[in-house]
């Protein structure tokens, strides 16, 4: 049976559960943690980097593979910028957490 | 790798995302869900890679943008989140659509039939209005949260005719795009010239205030700018985490939204607030008195209390007096004071802004406490601090008829004494004038935030 779905269909139903499962994931995260949130989800919709890799992919010289290398370029930022400065966030809510115990 | 392989690692990278996501639920788990999310990552990349041929081009590509990201991480001040939050939207969204535009350039490179097919064509059209109205509506935002432009809305008559004609004329030509045979650059260039320009328009009569809505729902638009990419793309790892990160931010949107008491339609449609400074004008007309006191005046009242509450807002984010208040946190905590935090969801520019300077400062978190769990000990309270925040503890949200009326605010009321440092008398963003200055027991502090509060602690 699954041979016949159209792949669009598979796609719409990994799409809804996904959007189930951000919505009660999300409603977890504790609001002190709201601006983490955001860059940790900035990181992750960094993941268009996958689409501009396979724009910037093919061999072939066209000009579509540059428009592809900028979009990495930007994404890359999106990625690196948004984990390592969740990172430095975070890390300002351990050091308290020691200080708390000490 | 097999085709099958690759969905099976984005399978894997995407549980990462959501374990990620899920280590935000406390402090203590959310440095181990920021490394899920890196590793997560690190998976779809290096899968992708494999699909791709220009490896050097690719990985320089990256290496450029992963310094570039680097030092904008390291650099940032925190009290600037909100604009690298909003640049970083907006990169995503230039992003989804220099893909798209490869995409209709050569399709067969991403898979796809040479000559698109309607449903590849209706989910291009989706994946590139989203982003480009994300990219032009960030870029609108952060020029309003780094004061490169004014956070006043900008509103001219016919406004929302004119956006929602607009918005016609981008869906007429994305069904252009859509009928046509074979590949109309024209329809698909014009559709997203009016996208960008829908951005623009529909962002800039956004208050000042209200972008803590904003930037939520620009954080939003740049998960499903990802998730209309992957369906252009069939590829599963951008839908999933693209619906993640929609999702989050239309949380976000909907928190904000409520704790402000707004119908989310009447934020975005905007001409709501600015940035404040506008002397409120009593509404009988009558001669309201306040008394104001010296920070020296404040320190002795707080260093005889047993319990004090301050309630930080975006006036400490401006001053950057953070530091300066978890001096006098600590000072007053030596003499046996009681000191907590209280913090309203929209304090600040984004969502848990507060928190974040608070903990730049290295105030425990214990001691920072959000509305709920803290409203109810406001009557019992000694002495509360409002530093920089108006709209959030105005007793006019339990009157009815008031235009605030219904929002949730912080009883600062309640408590036996209230200060607050301001700077004037002006109004907040709502330009509504606040009962709680003009109360007996309320002593009015003139200042910058950041000066009073080093006073307040040189006088301890």
């Amino acid at each position: 049976m699954i041979g016949e779905i159209d792949p669009v269909i598979i796609n719409l139903t990994v799409f809804v559960l996904a959007v189930f499962v951000g919505y009660h994931v999300v409603w977890n995260v504790t609001p002190a943690l709201h601006t983490p949130l955001m860059s940790v989800t900035n990181a992750i919709s960094g993941i268009i980097l996958v689409g501009a890799m396979l724009a910037a992919g093919p061999a072939e010289t066209d000009w579509g593979i540059w428009l592809g290398a900028v979009a990495v370029i930007l994404a890359s930022i999106n990625v690196f910028g948004g984990f390592l400065v969740s990172q430095r966030m975070l890390e300002m809510f351990k050091k308290k957490d020691k200080k708390g115990n000490a | 790798m097999s085709a099958n392989v690759v969905a099976l690692a984005y399978l894997v990278a995407s549980v990462f995302f959501i374990l990620s996501l899920k280590g935000l639920s406390s402090p203590e788990s959310a440095r181990r869900g920021n490394f899920f999310g890196m590793v997560g990552m690190a998976i779809a990349i290096g899968t992708t890679l494999t699909l791709t041929q220009n490896w050097a081009l690719i990985l320089g590509c990256i290496a450029i943008g992963g310094v570039i990201g680097a030092i904008v991480a390291q650099r940032v001040q925190m009290t600037a989140m909100p604009e690298l939050v909003a640049f970083m939207h907006s990169l995503v969204g230039l992003a989804a659509v220099f893909i798209a535009i490869t995409a209709v350039n050569n399709p067969v490179s991403f898979g796809l039939p040479a000559v698109l097919p309607k449903g590849s064509k209706l989910e291009l059209f989706l994946g590139t209005f989203i982003g480009a109205m994300t990219w032009s509506g960030s870029v609108i935002a952060f020029l309003k949260l780094s004061g490169r432009m004014s956070g006043t809305p900008i509103v001219f008559t016919g406004q929302h005719l004119f956006n929602l004609l607009l918005a016609i004329a981008m869906i007429g030509f994305g069904l252009w795009f859509f009928f046509d045979e074979t590949t109309n650059w024209t329809a698909f260039a014009v559709m997203t010239g009016i996208a960008f320009v829908l951005g623009f328009l529909i962002i800039i009569p956004i208050g000042g205030a209200d972008m803590p809505v904003v930037i939520s729902m620009l954080n939003s638009y740049s998960g499903w700018a990802a998730a209309g990419i992957g369906f252009s793309l069939g590829n599963p790892m951008l839908i999933i985490a693209g619906s993640l990160v929609g999702s989050s931010g239309a949380i976000l949107s909907y928190i904000m939204c409520k704790a402000m008491n707004r119908p989310f339609l009447s934020v975005i449609l905007g001409g709501f607030g600015s940035d404040g400074g506008v002397v409120a004008a009593t509404a009988d007309g009558a001669q309201k008195n306040h008394r104001s006191g010296s920070a020296e005046d404040a320190a002795f009242l707080m260093g005889n209390a047993d319990s004090v509450i301050i309630v930080p807002g975006y006036g400490l984010a401006v001053a950057r007096a953070q530091h300066a208040v978890k001096e006098l946190a600590e000072k007053l905590h030596k003499k046996g004071v009681n000191v907590r935090f209280a913090i309203h969801p929209v304090a600040g520019r984004m969502p848990g802004h507060m928190n974040v300077l608070l903990a730049e400062a290295e105030i425990p978190y214990e001691q920072v406490l959000e509305m709920e769990e803290i409203n109810s000990d406001f009557s019992n309270t000694d002495v509360v601090l409002v530093l920089g925040a108006n709209d959030v503890v105005n007793p006019a949200a339990n009157v009815p008829g008031s235009p605030i009326y219904g929002m949730p605010i912080l009883d600062a009321h309640k408590a036996r004494t209230v200060m607050v440092v301001k700077r004037s008398m002006a109004a907040g963003y709502a330009g509504l004038d606040n009962d709680l200055f003009y109360m007996d027991k309320t002593m009015m502090i003139f200042g910058d935030a950041k000066k009073m509060v080093e006073n307040m602690v040189k006088a301890l």
